[in-house]
């Protein structure tokens, strides 16, 4: 007797600690009337969309805006649009460039083509960078101070704690150049 | 150790326990991110000076409908919070945000306070919730 109640206990606080994991999407925004920025007595706040009620559909992040906005693009979840004038110029690069000045870090991928699904080359050259490999002097306490990629990557695109997310490519996988690379990556 | 175990012999303190977990469980799904939503622009250069609220630029809800290149490129959107020499005047000459709120890509100027929809003293800059307030303080 004495046993069976503490083995139910047990399982009990053993399913409550699983629990969580099993939920599904643990995702949350704050609604605009409690986000700090809104006035919540303004005559917009019936109007305007909570986060929660367009962002919850898409693919979800543990970071940023919740959402893994490249897959939401990819998977075509959102189909934003390009440009406004029908001349206007759109290109997409799709060139993968390695950097290896990363100290004990795992090297850096640069991935061309997300960037240009979302943004112009001119976004980036010549104001950010140069268009040319190792020419522009990076340095990741340049980024933290909101440089270089640091421009956008603790801004609006996903920030600059998710080190892995740039700093993806392990040594011992990669024994290429550094710098542009021709092939694509296998799976890709 | 030994208090753990005698926590663990008795009743009582296997419903602590269980108390403790609900608790855990139950904050979890009460968690709230710490404030404004990734990525919220707050423009107040001239806005409250001119008896008007602050207005809040949501970058999520522009970004399901636009790339980065129409604001960033085409239209001139300089990225820069506060870098931009935006007034009504300019949005009626169909510059920056009169674009598109012009009535025919997005609903028009009159709806001052859609724009214009935030609290009193709040200083320009790009906000998150996720320990991004923009370069220099990632
Ligand atoms: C490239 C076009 C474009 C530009 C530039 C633009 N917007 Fe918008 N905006 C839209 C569209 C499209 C909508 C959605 C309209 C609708 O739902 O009918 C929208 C909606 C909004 C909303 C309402 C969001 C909600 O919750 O419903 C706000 C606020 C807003 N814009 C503010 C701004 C401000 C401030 C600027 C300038 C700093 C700006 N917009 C520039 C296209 C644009
Ligand atoms: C947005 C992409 C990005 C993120 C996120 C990022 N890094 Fe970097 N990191 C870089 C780039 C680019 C370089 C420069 C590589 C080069 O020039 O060869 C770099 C260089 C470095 C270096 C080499 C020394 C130096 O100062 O340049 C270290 C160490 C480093 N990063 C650590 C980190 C750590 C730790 C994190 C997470 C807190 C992180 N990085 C997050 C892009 C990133
Ligand atoms: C998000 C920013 C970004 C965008 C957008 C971007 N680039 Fe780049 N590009 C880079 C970076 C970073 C480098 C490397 C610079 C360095 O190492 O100093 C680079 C380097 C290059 C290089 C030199 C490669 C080499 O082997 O030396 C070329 C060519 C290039 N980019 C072309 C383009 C074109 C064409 C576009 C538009 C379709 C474009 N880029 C858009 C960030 C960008
Ligand atoms: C002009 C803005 C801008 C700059 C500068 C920039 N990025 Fe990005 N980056 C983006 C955007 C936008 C995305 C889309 C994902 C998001 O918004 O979180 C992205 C996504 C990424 C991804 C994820 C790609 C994927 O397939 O999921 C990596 C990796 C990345 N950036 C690395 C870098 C590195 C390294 C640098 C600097 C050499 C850099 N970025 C500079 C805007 C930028
Ligand atoms: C599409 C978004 C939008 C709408 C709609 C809008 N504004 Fe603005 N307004 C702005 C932005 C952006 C600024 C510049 C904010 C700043 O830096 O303080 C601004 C600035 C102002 C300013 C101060 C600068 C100046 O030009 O005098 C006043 C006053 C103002 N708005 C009044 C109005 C009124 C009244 C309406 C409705 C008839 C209106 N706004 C509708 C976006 C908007
Ligand atoms: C509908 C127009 C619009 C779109 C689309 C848009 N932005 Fe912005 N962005 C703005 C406005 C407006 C500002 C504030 C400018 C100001 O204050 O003068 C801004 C500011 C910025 C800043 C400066 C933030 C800072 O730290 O000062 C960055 C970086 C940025 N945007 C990146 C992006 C990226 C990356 C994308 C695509 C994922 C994007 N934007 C899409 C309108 C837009």
């Amino acid at each position: 007797m004495g046993l069976s109640w503490r083995r139910w206990m047990f399982f009990f606080c053993m399913f409550l600690l699983v629990f969580p994991a099993l939920a599904g999407d643990k995702r949350v925004w704050k609604p605009l009337d409690k986000d700090g920025l809104h006035d919540p007595q303004g005559p917009s706040i019936r109007e305007l969309q909570n986060p929660a009620d367009a962002l919850s559909i898409l693919p979800p992040d543990l970071i940023g805006n919740m959402v893994r906005w490249v897959g939401a693009l990819d998977q075509g979840f959102i189909q934003p649009r390009a440009n406004l004038q029908p001349g206007t110029k759109v290109t997409v690069l799709d060139m993968d460039l390695i950097f290896g000045k990363t100290g004990d870090q795992p090297y850096v991928r640069f991935p061309h083509k997300a960037h240009t699904e979302w943004l112009d080359c001119a976004n980036c050259h010549e104001g950010i960078f140069k268009t040319k490999f190792n020419a522009s002097g990076i340095t990741m306490a340049q980024i933290l101070e909101g440089r270089f990629c640091g421009v956008c990557h603790g801004a609006v695109a996903f920030p600059l704690t998710e080190c892995t997310r740039c700093h993806s490519v392990t040594p011992d996988s990669f024994k290429g150049a550094f710098g542009a690379q021709n092939q694509t990556p296998a799976g890709k | 150790m030994r208090k753990i175990r005698r926590l663990l012999e008795n009743k009582t303190g296997w419903w602590f326990l269980s108390v403790l977990a609900v608790g855990w469980v139950a904050g979890l799904f009460h968690a709230q991110p710490a404030g404004a939503e990734y990525a919220d622009v707050v423009l107040n250069r001239l806005s409250e000076a001119n008896g008007v609220r602050p207005v809040i630029y949501p970058h999520w809800f522009h970004r399901i409908r636009f790339r980065c290149k129409v604001c960033h490129s085409e239209l001139g959107f300089k990225m820069k919070a506060g870098g931009n020499d935006i007034n009504m005047l300019e949005l009626m000459d169909g510059k920056f945000c009169g674009s598109c709120h012009n009535n025919n890509i997005a609903w028009g100027l009159e709806n001052c306070h859609r724009c214009h929809s935030g609290l009193k003293g709040l200083e320009t800059g790009i906000r998150g919730g996720h320990k991004a307030g923009g370069p220099g303080v990632w």
